[in-house]
């Protein structure tokens, strides 16, 4: 007996697993000493080596434009210690850990660090560049067509290559028929016999001592033109597409010696506040454009002392561990039932029963939840029509509870029998007939042989489910979206998952505030970790009894 | 030996790089020239439909002035996904969008205003005209407004209702001759929908923002929580669950169109969106304005434009403004936007062509005429939800009081 306890150590894993596992450790010594060197192991060598030195390339030409020069040390840097990794003969431990080590930098890492980093500031609608850019939108959002002004009929012209060549307007007036040419040091007129004008346009088509730029030349210098303002007295010519200019004046504008933006025409200036990276009047009036600060603590504590955000936290926090252990345990319960039942040796079919108890597994759980939320849909849904009944699945609290658990125990199933197949098949059956050689029931068998050793094997995978369902956001927003809300709070819904109720408290209100999200999504994360920590604990416990 | 190896595979590999640069290196010369020739590139970005309308236009102005034009299909968050790119600076040169994205997009500094002559601003609809006018800017340029209206089946129901009582009314009768299931297709579901139940909310008197000096709407005059809000939710309660049953959470977004193309209800308070699935039902159809509460205040729908923006950030700013302030303001393309998806056009001469053969038209104007100007402000993205949340309440029979002055509640906490 004891023999065979310990011989099933396999059950730990997939079955497939052992030969592998076993074989592994055994590989680089031998490597070390005489590895033969085949060709297929050079050849998938070089490719990939290759592979990196292509992509290291591609990567290195857009970090040199951006001027990201620590982007571009990094990569230098992770390039060449890969190469000497990989074309020396020593560091083999190091060979077989650095690719799973970069993707876990790349993909968890980097991610983490900066979520992290954004909670600390205010970044979100309204906050998302730097203060310059802030500026610039005011002042270019600000800019109004003088009144009474003329519009002129617009040429690109140059008196140099059409390419390179300082840039001239040459503006016409449609009422006058007086010609100008304009550029950074104001406006010159022209004497009619000088050009030539479109009697159909208004515009320009040729002047003399100037290259007229035709409009597929003037849209690949579109930056210059843009630049170009052609100061008047009262205020600035400036393009308005390629073949129309306005005089236009910015009516708002910063000025860098009380760090203010003034208004022209009010006389109301707005004051920049470091603190919150906006605009602010002496009234209070903020100005929509902002920048992105650091704010500190502040989004982690407005968490804490919100009330309404901390007020409905707990009993949220509730529901949402009810759900996250219900569908774990619920689809658990179902899928191992059938595995069990499937495993009898005496069941025939088995193979048409798994291919179709599979199926909700295969089809996309998206379209899957949309069609289960029209399923419970009141007057409509398939559920009321074919029980004959009317209630209001969504509208009610447990009922509503019932519902998205009944769905997850639809979509998850399927997975969960599927792991439970696979472990209980690496359980030997000389276990389960000792136990009944032994007398014991089949039920006492089931308890103490065979569940002891599927939780062993399938423990790791219950609880990375139920760090997913914690978190899964789509099972909630897809059906009931957090509701049925009561009707005093609309914040606040009774299938509401923290993560579906900070969405819509990070994205819901004015606009996204990102500083905010990633601020809970740290809370979340906090959360999960412990109760992930806690059960694998206990897990590697177990795992000492029964190995 | 082992030198050699590593020297066998160094040489590989760098020959392997080498050919993959080599393949970029040979590309990219290829479409500097051919850009070079053509001058400049446009980048327009839109959603499924409208690119499909666009693109021959595009061509064609590419064509005509010697530059490339790409129209690119984003079909999801179009305007989230156009903030991001543009604070990157990936973003297009210009981007076709609702005109209450305007808000949102000028506090991000991802559009700039646009220039109209005064002759061009009045060749358009002076509702779209105003819609695209923020903070006293024009930020896009109008090709089609939105509104909702009535729909009726005109085999079931063949007078229009003059009030919403007399389509109760109606729709009951119907509904004890077994015509049909349901009284009025007003989609609701489990969280409300704002925008659909605006027109009961303005004929019971209720208002979402006052009007600021400057005829923008004002965020610090919020009308939810009001009296004239509680006011003209307690009329919508009795048009609920527990009143007439006329509106009904079990309608949503989904199903109402389908229930009323199903001709299981009379009365569909829908746009012209809506009226492709009604032709392709064969259902008889008339359009009338939604009609208000007896002796309340006319019902007024909310009116939506889609216009053309440029992006503050764009590489190619003076194309895109050549091609959103003088190209599209020309009928062609206007009436091309109509054909791909049936909206109202802005240029009242683009409009002034259809109409004759699609009469549906003018009758969704006629019912948007005294329709209000769906806010762009930024807090205005605070409404939608908690209100929706409170009509839900409200017609599954929550008092409309409490309920409505938790929404109002909310909103302001959010409203910054």
């Amino acid at each position: 007996m004891s023999t065979s306890l310990s011989g099933p150590e396999p059950a730990t894993q997939a079955p497939g697993w052992e030969p592998v596992r076993r074989g592994l450790p055994r590989t680089p010594r031998t490597a070390r000493n005489h590895a033969p060197i085949t060709a297929t192991g050079l050849l998938v060598k070089v490719i990939l080596l290759g592979l990196v030195a292509g992509i290291a390339v591609w990567a290195a030409f857009p970090l040199i434009e951006a001027e990201h020069w620590i982007g571009l040390a990094i990569l230098a840097v992770t390039t060449a210690g890969l190469f000497y990794l990989y074309l020396g003969r020593r560091h083999v431990p190091a060979k077989y850990l650095v690719p799973g080590t970069l993707f876990l930098i790349a993909f968890q890492v980097f991610p983490v660090l900066y979520t992290a980093s954004t909670a600390f500031t205010n970044f979100g609608d309204g906050h998302r560049g730097s203060k310059d850019d802030a500026i610039v939108a005011i002042q270019s959002s600000s800019v109004k067509q003088v009144q009474g002004s003329t519009e002129y009929a617009l040429s690109i012209a140059t008196k140099g290559d059409p390419e390179t060549g300082a840039l001239v307007f040459l503006l016409s007036d449609p009422k006058t028929r007086e010609v100008f040419a304009g550029d950074a040091n104001g406006l010159r007129k022209l004497d009619a016999g000088q050009v030539t004008v479109s009697s159909l346009t208004g515009k320009v088509t040729a002047a003399d001592g100037y290259t007229v730029l035709n409009i597929g030349q003037a849209s690949g210098r579109s930056d210059a033109i843009t630049a170009l303002v052609v100061p008047t007295s009262g205020g600035a010519i400036r393009s308005n597409g390629l073949t129309r200019a306005y005089e236009g004046k910015a009516v708002r504008a910063y000025d860098p010696g009380c760090d203010c933006i003034k208004d022209n025409e009010t006389g109301k200036t707005w004051r920049a506040d470091a603190a919150s990276g906006s605009f602010v009047a002496a009234d209070g009036e903020r100005l929509a454009q902002g920048w992105k600060v650091n704010v500190g603590l502040q989004n982690f504590s407005r968490v804490l002392t919100d009330p309404n955000i901390s007020g409905p936290f707990f009993g949220t926090l509730l529901w949402n561990f009810a759900f996250a252990i219900g569908s774990t345990g619920l689809t658990f319960l179902l899928g191992m039932a059938i595995a069990l039942a499937l495993h009898s040796p005496r069941m025939r079919g088995t193979n048409l029963y798994r291919v179709v108890l599979i199926l909700p597994y295969a089809m996309p759980s998206f379209a899957m939840l949309l069609v289960w939320r029209d399923m419970f849909n009141t007057d409509f849904g398939l559920v009321n029509n074919l029980f004959g009944l009317g209630v209001d699945w969504f509208g009610q609290t447990w009922t509503a509870r019932a519902a998205v658990l009944l769905v997850q125990l639809w979509l998850g199933y399927p997975y969960m029998f599927l792991v439970t197949t696979g472990a209980l098949q690496a359980i030997p059956r000389e276990l389960t007939e000792a136990t009944s050689v032994d007398g014991a029931s089949p039920w006492q068998s089931f308890r103490s042989v065979t569940l002891p050793l599927l939780l062993v094997a399938l423990s790791p995978l219950l609880i990375a489910s139920f760090a997913y369902n914690f978190n899964n956001i789509n099972a909630i927003w897809m059906t009931t979206e957090g509701g049925p809300f009561a009707p005093d709070n609309p914040t606040n819904g009774a299938t509401d998952l923290l993560i579906t109720y900070t969405y819509r408290l990070a994205f819901g209100a004015q606009g996204a505030e990102f500083g905010m999200a990633a601020a809970v999504s740290i809370f979340i994360f906090a959360i999960v970790a412990t109760v992930s920590a806690i059960s694998f604990r206990r897990t590697r416990k177990q795992e000492e009894v029964y190995s | 030996m082992r030198i050699r190896t590593a020297g066998v595979v160094a040489v590989l590999g760098l020959a392997l790089a080498a050919s993959g640069c080599g393949g970029s290196d040979n590309d990219k010369p290829a479409a500097k020239e051919s850009a070079k020739a053509a001058g400049g590139k446009l980048v327009i970005w839109a959603d499924d439909k409208r690119t499909a309308a666009l693109k021959p236009f595009a061509e064609e102005f590419g064509k005509e002035n010697g530059v490339t034009v790409e129209v690119q299909a984003v079909s999801k968050d179009l305007q989230t996904n156009f903030v991001t790119a543009s604070q990157q600076g990936s973003g297009p040169d210009v981007v076709v969008g609702a005109h209450d994205w305007i808000g949102n997009l000028v506090q991000n500094g991802a559009i700039d205003p646009v220039q109209l002559g005064a002759e061009q601003k009045s060749a358009f609809n002076e509702t779209a005209v105003k819609a695209v006018t923020f903070n006293g800017q024009l930020y896009g340029v109008p090709y089609a407004t939105e509104n909702v209206a009535l729909i009726r089946n005109t085999e079931l129901a063949p007078e229009a209702p003059k009030t919403i009582e007399e389509l109760v009314a109606t729709g009951k009768q119907l509904k004890a001759q077994k015509k049909a299931s349901e009284i009025l297709c007003l989609q609701s579901g489990q969280n409300g929908d704002a925008y659909h139940i605006y027109p009961l909310y303005t004929s019971g008197g209720g208002y979402l923002f006052g009007t600021a000096a400057n005829g923008d709407y004002d965020p610090k005059d919020l009308g939810v929580g009001k009296p004239e809000s509680i006011a003209a939710f307690q009329k919508i309660a009795k048009l609920g669950e527990k009143g007439e049953g006329a509106l009904k959470r079990s309608i949503t977004g989904e199903n109402s169109i389908a229930t009323f193309t199903g001709k299981k209800c009379a009365f569909l308070v829908s746009g012209p969106w809506a009226i492709a699935d009604a032709k392709k039902a064969n259902i008889k159809y008339d359009i009338s304005p939604v009609p208000g509460f007896a002796g309340g205040k006319e019902a007024q729908p909310f009116v939506g434009v889609q216009a053309f923006y440029v992006a503050a950030k764009g590489k190619n700013k003076a194309l895109a403004q050549e091609f959103v302030t003088n190209y599209v303001t020309k009928p062609e393309l206007a009436v091309a936007l109509y054909k791909a998806e049936p909206r109202p056009p802005a240029l009242t001469a683009a409009f002034d062509q259809v109409k004759g053969e699609d009469p549906d038209l003018a009758k969704f104007q006629e019912a948007g005429k005294n329709g209000q100007v769906l806010p762009a402000i930024p807090a205005m993205a605070a409404i939608w939800d908690p209100f929706g949340k409170a009509e839900a309440a409200v017609i599954g029979g929550a008092d409309p009081a409490q309920t409505i002055t938790a929404a109002g509640k909310t909103i302001a906490g959010q409203i910054k």
